[in-house]
């Protein structure tokens, strides 16, 4: 694995100058993940805070071969290059070891994108796909999205006198994934480059699909200061919200098991989107959430037990 | 150099996909075209051509794909019907804006609702503003001969734009024709290499395709588009008079059957040509003066020219399978009033909407069209602008 030296001597794939957000923990995480490929890449994105932002015409912050066609087809896009660079090689007429990273937010992913993802994956293209998954549409003022958590006010789903937010859990994405028995399938967080990076070369080193999900704390949508998103990134795994760990054949492993696991509500109380939880006659639904998180993380550890972790 | 078989529409059409032989096909079954990707599939699974085939699963990841191929500098081609365009019409102007030369092959069907498989021309009417070439075709042997002048205008450096070629669905899709097709190699050299205008996977230069685009430049690129469009005709007559040099049949923006003197004229698309043509025939037996102009290039709509014919018309019918549903009658039409309304002399022009959802357009149907376009030439009066005929 290399060093965060190493890492650092890497020419910039995508460069500063873009428009994100002060505090963004997309172009972190791209930026991570691209470091960590030593190939030449070829880069798809959905719709979205990334693409929006880094490539407003006649202005493009990528270094690299960049390709956007619409919300919901990154994936199905992915298939159609890989598809194409698989032909032409077959026929001599490309020689170069290409890559190929497909980057969606979670709304391209787990729910616009959902089908497209799943039909690439089913079909075994040679890509990675990234979701940079901040729990909302936060390109379009903090929509609710199948990934926002349970009781996270978002502005479609937003806490009120008779509501507490979002009433449904959190869709499992990495699951869905790792049903799709694809040969890697991975949670990784915007806040841990060692974690990103190793998964990314891991990733790199495996042909067919991949799938790495990335929690990217989002300072506008979630309501914190813009200089705490790695802090929350990796108190979002100390309080096992959201785990870190790999599945690679099926084989689940835990990539980080917190020492002392922290309250949720470590990870709640910084977000203004949680803010409402806190009022006393929630108090049963936070425990609900704990009660929630500490099942999924008790399920997480047995399977990773089955295979002798 | 030719050689004369039977084959369907269908068949033709993935006959010619298999000459072509892109580098990349990704499509979706749907009735009635989805026996070209079969066929085609057996093409890939025995050896036959050098494409890579992905399997998508829906329209929407097939034009998707196709897109994606196209812009990585391979030859891409896809093929659907009804829905399955429907279902492609959100990245259909991202395939002209992106100045992808997309060969597809579409089977004309009634769009949903309610649910019906068979023939009318509701689906790529309704797909006629996205900046794609769309060609009709009457028969399997014009189905096969635009699908390979397609390349060739698709593929034109003035040009750079998606193609689709349609058949009407069942009519012709599934009907089986005496057509020539050409030897592999003749068809090779005539639609050339791939010229990969835009190319994704040159790590040398490396591009940023599908950027957004604001209110500064926006405008200007829908502008060239247009132009695009435009220029497009001139290569659409030059590809298809140099096809005629090379084998032995002319094509042009429209065909004239029988309007060199004519004084009135049925106007139509598709399929249809072909009854109605047998009808001009009777009534010129008859005496009546009237001619045929079969539609063959819808977009870039040929204004001008229709209207330079047409005019010299007492009375002009137009018969189409589409309805504007409480438009000022079908898209054809419409179309076709508004390219003539500039000319000092015009005809009149009357509408008559036909054969929607496959309904059968009879002879007697024809008939009735025909002796109505006779009156009205003879009169001038026009008693009903815009009429079904065919429906209960």
């Amino acid at each position: 694995m290399a060093t965060i030296k190493e890492l650092s001597l890497q020419e910039d794939r995508l460069t500063g100058g873009h428009r994100m957000c002060p505090g963004c923990g997309a172009p972190v995480i791209v930026r991570q993940v691209l470091m960590a490929v030593k190939e030449p890449v070829v880069i798809v994105s959905a719709t979205g805070c990334l693409e929006v932002s880094t490539t407003i015409f006649p202005y493009s912050a990528w270094k690299v071969p960049f390709l956007h066609s619409a919300f919901e087809n990154s994936a199905a896009t992915m298939s159609g290059v890989e598809a194409a660079y698989t032909s032409l090689k077959k026929q001599g007429k490309i020689k170069d070891e290409i890559r190929f990273i497909a980057f969606g937010g979670d709304g391209g992913t787990y729910d616009i994108g959902f089908q497209s993802l799943s039909g690439a994956m089913e079909r075994g293209h040679d890509m990675l796909y990234v979701c940079y998954d901040n729990q909302a549409y936060m390109n379009t003022s903090i929509q609710r999205s199948g990934a926002t958590p349970r009781g996270a006010s978002t502005t479609t789903e937003p806490a009120g006198k008779v509501k507490q937010g979002k009433v449904m859990t959190r869709k499992d994405l990495t699951e869905c994934m790792v049903a799709h028995n694809i040969p890697y399938a991975a949670q990784s967080v915007c806040g841990d480059w060692r974690d990103l990076t190793k998964k990314v070369e891991k990733a790199m080193s495996i042909r067919g699909p991949k799938f790495i999900n990335v929690l990217q704390p989002c300072q506008l949508g979630w309501g914190y200061p813009m200089d705490k998103t790695v802090e929350l990134g990796k108190t979002a795994v100390d309080t096992c919200f959201w785990p870190l760990y790999e599945v690679e054949n099926g084989k689940y492993t835990i990539s980080y098991k917190p020492k002392d696991k922290k309250p949720l509500v470590d990870f709640l109380k910084p977000q203004s989107r949680f803010r409402h939880l806190f009022k006393p006659e929630n108090a049963q639904l936070l425990s609900e959430l704990q009660a929630d998180v500490d099942k999924k993380w008790a399920l997480l550890q047995k399977k990773a037990e089955c295979f002798g972790a | 150099m030719v050689q004369v078989v039977a084959k369907t529409g269908n068949e033709a059409m993935a006959e010619a996909m298999r000459q072509i032989n892109p580098d990349v096909v990704a499509a979706y079954p749907i009735t009635p075209a989805t026996e070209i990707v079969m066929i085609f599939s057996q093409f890939v699974a025995d050896g036959l051509v050098n494409t890579q085939y992905v399997p998508v699963e829906s329209e929407h990841s097939a034009m998707s794909a196709t897109i994606a191929a196209s812009a990585a500098g391979a030859r891409a081609m896809t093929g659907t019907s009804s829905q399955g365009l429907a279902l492609m019409y959100e990245l259909l102007p991202i395939a002209s804006a992106l100045r992808l030369p997309i060969v597809m092959p579409e089977v004309n069907r009634a769009l949903s609702g309610p649910i019906n498989i068979h023939n009318d021309h509701s689906d790529t009417f309704a797909a006629r503003d996205f900046g794609w070439i769309q060609i009709f075709s009457e028969n399997s042997q014009e189905a096969y001969d635009n699908m390979l002048q397609a390349v060739r205008i698709a593929e034109h450096p003035k040009v750079k734009l998606p193609t689709m070629v349609t058949t009407d669905g069942f009519i012709i899709s599934h009907c089986l024709e005496k057509i020539e097709v050409f030897e592999d190699d003749v068809v090779k050299n005539y639609v050339g290499k791939f010229p990969a205008y835009t190319n994704l996977l040159d790590l040398k230069n490396p591009v940023t395709l599908g950027a957004l685009d604001l209110q500064n430049y926006y405008f200007e690129h829908r502008r060239q588009t247009a132009e695009a469009m435009k220029s497009a005709k001139e290569i659409i007559l030059e590809v298809g008079k140099d096809f005629g040099k090379k084998f032995g049949r002319e094509y042009g923006f429209f065909e004239e059957y029988k309007m060199d003197d004519a004084e009135m004229a049925i106007v139509c698309l598709g399929s249809i040509a072909g009854s109605a043509k047998s009808v001009v025939d009777e009534y010129r037996e008859k005496g009546v003066k009237v001619g045929l102009m079969k539609i063959r290039v819808y977009r870039p709509f040929p204004a001008e020219e229709i209207a330079s014919v047409l005019e010299r018309m007492k009375a002009v019918a137009v018969v189409e399978k589409a309805d504007g549903l409480a438009a000022k009658g079908g898209p054809l039409f419409d179309e076709i009033r508004s390219a003539l309304y500039d000319k000092k002399k015009k005809p009149s022009v009357i509408d008559f909407i036909v054969g929607l959802g496959g309904r059968e357009v009879t002879h007697k149907h024809l008939n009735e069209i025909f002796d109505e376009l006779k009156d009205l030439a003879a009169t001038g009066i026009v008693k009903e602008l815009i009429q079904y005929k065919g429906v209960r």
